[in-house]
C-alpha cells in the first residue's frame, strides 16, 4: 500500500466517533494545562499521561497526540500574555509576542500563532506521513551497532551540544543513565542497584521521574525564589482578528518557519529550540519593517511560531521511525508507548501500521479541533492565566501526585515522587538543565542493550562498533557534537549556545 | 539566575563549597554502583561483556564528572547562585510529605487536601483553617472525577466511603 492510502485509512480510523472524542478531551486538556505558567509541553505531557491509562492503545495514543498539540498551542499563550521567557518552547514568541500584547495587540499576536501553529502542524505532519516510510526503509538496514551509534549523538546533543555549559550537561545525563540501571537487567535477569526492594526491581518509573523533576521541582524552586510582585498579564483588548495587513505579513513567516523548524526537529540530533531563533534570525533580516522587531513585529511571532510547532512534528520522526527521542517530551511519548508494550520504530510500522497510522491522522485532526477550540476559546484560557500562584501551584501538585497515585498507589512511589522533587530543585539552582536526566533514563537501557548485543556478536571486540559505515558517520557527528561546543564555550562564545538550549523539551 | 549579587563577586575566584559537595555526591554514586555490581560480574558470558558492564562504564563516567566537577569548583567557574528562601520550601516538602504517610489511612482526598493547603500555604495563604476543607474538597471531586469516570486506582478513605 502507499503511503496516502496508510494516511487515508488512518483517517478513517481517527475520526471513528469514539477516536474523536478522544482527541477532543486531549486537545482540551493538553490546552488547558499547557497554558498554566510554568508548565511546558514536557510536563503537560507527563502530567496528563496517567489519564489515558485505562484507554486502549490506540485512543489513548490518540487522546495523546491531542495533549502533545494542544500543550503547544497552550504554551505559546502563556508566553505571549505573560511574559515568562525561559519557561518553555516559546522564548522568542514571548520577545514580540508580548510586547504586541503591552500594545494592545494581544488579538492578532495570538491568532497569528494559532494559525502559524495549524499551518506548519498540517504541513509539518504531512511531511512526517510522507517522509517516515522512506526512515523506516532506511532504518531496516540499521543493526545494534547503528542503533547505539545513533542514541549516543542523540545523548551528545540533549546533554553537552546546547545549554551554557558541557559539564552540567554532561552531569545531568549521567545522573540519569546511572538511575536508568536500577532494576532488572533486560538481558540476564540479574537485579542492579535495587538493593534488595522490591518496588525497585522494574526500574525507576520515567513519568514518576518526570513528573517529579518538572512539576515538584519546578514548584519547589519557585516557592524558594520568594515574593517578587505579581505577573502582569495582558488583557486582550480589541479584535482576535488579524486584518489584511496581519495576513500579508504573516503567511510567508509561517511557511518559512514550517521548513526551518521541521528538518530541525527531525534530526536525531534535534532537542534545543534552534528552529525558533533561526526563524526569528531570518524574519528579522528579511521583514519590510525592520524598525518595528523589538517592539511587537508580527512576523517575529508568525515565524517563530510556525517552526517551533514544525519542528514539534519533526521529532516524532525519529520518535516514531527508530524509537529514537530527541526531546524530553518525546522521552515521555516513548514511556507512553511502552506502557502499552509498543516499541516505537520500524518495526511498529510493519506489524501495527493502523496504530501507527491512526497516530499520524490524529494529529491532523487535533491540529484542526485546536484550531478552532483556540480562536474563539482564547477568552477562556486567559481566564486560567490569572488564577493567582497558591492556588495554581497546590493545582498542579495536586495533579502531579494524582497521576503517580493514579499509576502505582505506593507510600515508595510517592516516597520517590518527593525525593526526585528535590534532586530537580537542587539541579535547578545549580544551573543543571532536566531534560538530560529524563532523556538518559528512558534511553539508557536501550542503548545499553544495543551495546551489548553489538558486542555479543562480535564476542567483546569493541572495534567492531566502528566496521560500519553508518555507525562511523554517526560517531563522528557525536564526536564534533561534542567538541566544537567545548572550544566555542572556551573561547567565550558559549553565549549562543546557551541561548539556543531548550529550557523543557 | 542573573541577579545582581554583590558580595559574590568580590569572592569570585574563590573555591566553590558547593561544587565540592556535589562532586563528593557524584563520586558516592559511582562507589555505590561499583559496589553494587560486583556481585553480577561473574555472570559476564563468553563475550565478556555482562550485566556489569555498562554501570562499570557509567560510574567511570561519573567519577570524571566528579574531578571535572571539582577542578571547576575550585577554579570558582560554578555559576552564581539566587538567595533561596528555605521556608515556602519546607512547607511544599511537608505537604509531600503529610500526603505520603496519611495516604493509606485517610484516602486520597484528605490526604492530597492537606498537601493543597500547605502548599498554598508555602506561597503565601497561611489560613489553614480555609484552605484545609477548601483542598478536601477540592480533592473529593477530583475523587469522584478520575476514581469514577476513568477507573483510576485511587485509595478510599472514610470520605470516600460514603461515595461508594
Amino acid at each position: 500500500m502507499s503511503t496516502f492510502e496508510f494516511l487515508l485509512q488512518g483517517l478513517v480510523s481517527a475520526s471513528q466517533p469514539m477516536n474523536l472524542v478522544y482527541a477532543l478531551i486531549g486537545v482540551t486538556l493538553g490546552t488547558a494545562v499547557g497554558v498554566l505558567p510554568g508548565i511546558g509541553p514536557a510536563l503537560t505531557v507527563a502530567l496528563l499521561l496517567p489519564v489515558t491509562y485505562r484507554l486502549d492503545p490506540t485512543g489513548s495514543l490518540i487522546m495523546f497526540a491531542g495533549i502533545y498539540y494542544g500543550g503547544m498551542y497552550g504554551g505559546s499563550t502563556t508566553s505571549i500574555l505573560l511574559n515568562t521567557p525561559g519557561e518553555s518552547a516559546s522564548i522568542v514568541t514571548a520577545l514580540e509576542g508580548n510586547k504586541m500584547a503591552r500594545a494592545g495587540r494581544g488579538g492578532p499576536a495570538l491568532a497569528t500563532s494559532a494559525i502559524g501553529s495549524f499551518v506548519a502542524g498540517l504541513i509539518a505532519t504531512l511531511l512526517l506521513a510522507f517522509l517516515a516510510p522512506y526512515v523506516v526503509q532506511f532504518a531496516i538496514q540499521f543493526g545494534p551497532r547503528e542503533y547505539f551509534a545513533l542514541m549516543l549523538l542523540a545523548f551528545v546533543t540533549v546533554s553537552s551540544a546546547f545549554g551554557d555549559s558541557t559539564l552540567r550537561g554532561l552531569t545531568a545525563l549521567f545522573v540519569g543513565l546511572a538511575f536508568s540501571v536500577v532494576g532488572i537487567d533486560q538481558l540476564t535477569g540479574q537485579a542492579r542497584l535495587s538493593f534488595g526492594i522490591p518496588d525497585l526491581l522494574d526500574g525507576i518509573e520515567v513519568t514518576t521521574m518526570a513528573v517529579a523533576m518538572f512539576a515538584i521541582g519546578e514548584t519547589l524552586f519557585i516557592a524558594a525564589q520568594g515574593f517578587r510582585g505579581p505577573e502582569i498579564v495582558q488583557a486582550v483588548k480589541g479584535s482576535v482578528w488579524m486584518n489584511r495587513e496581519d495576513w500579508a505579513r504573516s503567511w510567508k513567516p509561517w511557511l518559512r518557519g514550517t521548513f526551518i523548524g521541521f528538518p530541525i526537529g527531525a534530526m536525531p540530533a534535534g532537542g534545543a529550540e534552534i528552529g525558533t531563533f533561526l526563524s526569528y534570525a531570518t524574519e528579522q533580516r528579511l521583514t519590510k519593517h525592520p524598525e518595528e522587531f523589538g517592539h511587537g513585529a508580527i512576523e517575529g511571532v508568525a515565524g517563530p511560531e510556525a517552526a517551533n510547532n514544525a519542528s514539534a512534528a519533526g521529532t516524532l520522526v525519529p520518535l516514531l521511525t527508530l524509537g529514537l527521542p530527541t526531546t524530553a517530551t518525546a522521552a515521555i511519548m516513548l514511556a507512553g508507548f511502552q506502557q502499552y508494550g509498543l516499541q516505537p520504530g520500524p518495526l511498529l510500522f510493519a506489524t501495527n501500521p493502523q496504530l501507527v497510522w491512526g497516530l499520524i491522522a490524529s494529529l491532523l485532526i487535533a491540529n484542526g479541533m485546536l484550531l478552532i477550540l483556540n480562536l474563539p476559546l482564547i477568552g477562556l484560557w486567559v481566564k486560567l492565566l490569572t488564577i493567582p500562584k497558591p492556588w495554581l501551584y497546590s493545582g498542579i501538585l495536586v495533579f502531579a501526585t494524582l497521576g503517580t497515585i493514579g499509576a502505582n498507589p505506593s507510600v515508595f512511589e510517592l516516597g520517590m515522587l518527593l525525593a526526585f522533587g528535590l534532586l530537580g530543585y537542587v539541579m535547578r539552582v545549580f544551573g543543571y538543565p532536566i531534560a538530560p536526566v529524563v532523556v538518559g533514563l528512558i534511553l539508557g537501557p536501550l542503548a545499553e542493550q544495543q551495546l551489548r548485543r553489538a558486542l555479543a556478536i562480535s564476542q567483546g571486540d569493541v572495534t567492531y562498533l566502528f566496521t560500519s559505515p553508518i555507525a562511523v558517520v554517526l560517531f563522528v557527528v557525536a564526536a564534533l557534537a561534542f567538541i566544537v561546543p567545548l572550544i566555542l564555550r572556551a573561547r567565550g562564545r558559549g553565549e549562543v549556545l546557551s541561548q539556543m538550549a531548550a529550557n523543557e523539551d | 539566575m542573573s541577579l545582581d549579587h554583590p558580595e559574590t563577586s568580590t569572592e569570585k575566584r574563590r573555591p566553590d563549597w558547593a561544587a565540592f559537595a556535589i562532586a563528593a555526591v557524584l563520586a558516592v554514586i559511582a562507589a555505590v554502583i561499583f559496589f553494587d555490581v560486583a556481585r553480577v560480574k561473574g555472570t559476564a558470558g563468553y563475550s565478556q561483556v555482562g550485566p556489569a558492564t555498562v554501570p562499570e562504564w557509567i560510574a567511570f563516567g561519573l567519577i570524571g564528572l566528579a574531578i571535572w566537577t571539582a577542578i571547576e569548583g575550585f577554579r570558582g567557574d560554578f555559576p552564581k547562585r539566587d538567595r533561596q528562601e528555605f521556608g515556602p520550601v519546607v512547607w511544599v516538602v511537608a505537604g509531600l510529605a503529610a500526603q505520603m504517610l496519611l495516604l493509606k489511612t485517610a484516602g486520597f482526598s484528605i490526604a492530597t487536601g492537606i498537601l493543597f493547603a500547605l502548599v498554598a500555604a508555602g506561597f503565601g495563604r497561611r489560613k489553614l483553617w480555609l484552605t484545609v476543607p477548601v483542598g478536601i474538597a477540592f480533592c473529593l471531586a477530583i475523587w469522584l472525577i478520575f476514581a469514577g469516570l476513568l477507573q483510576l486506582s485511587l485509595p478510599a478513605g472514610p470520605l470516600e466511603r460514603l461515595f461508594l
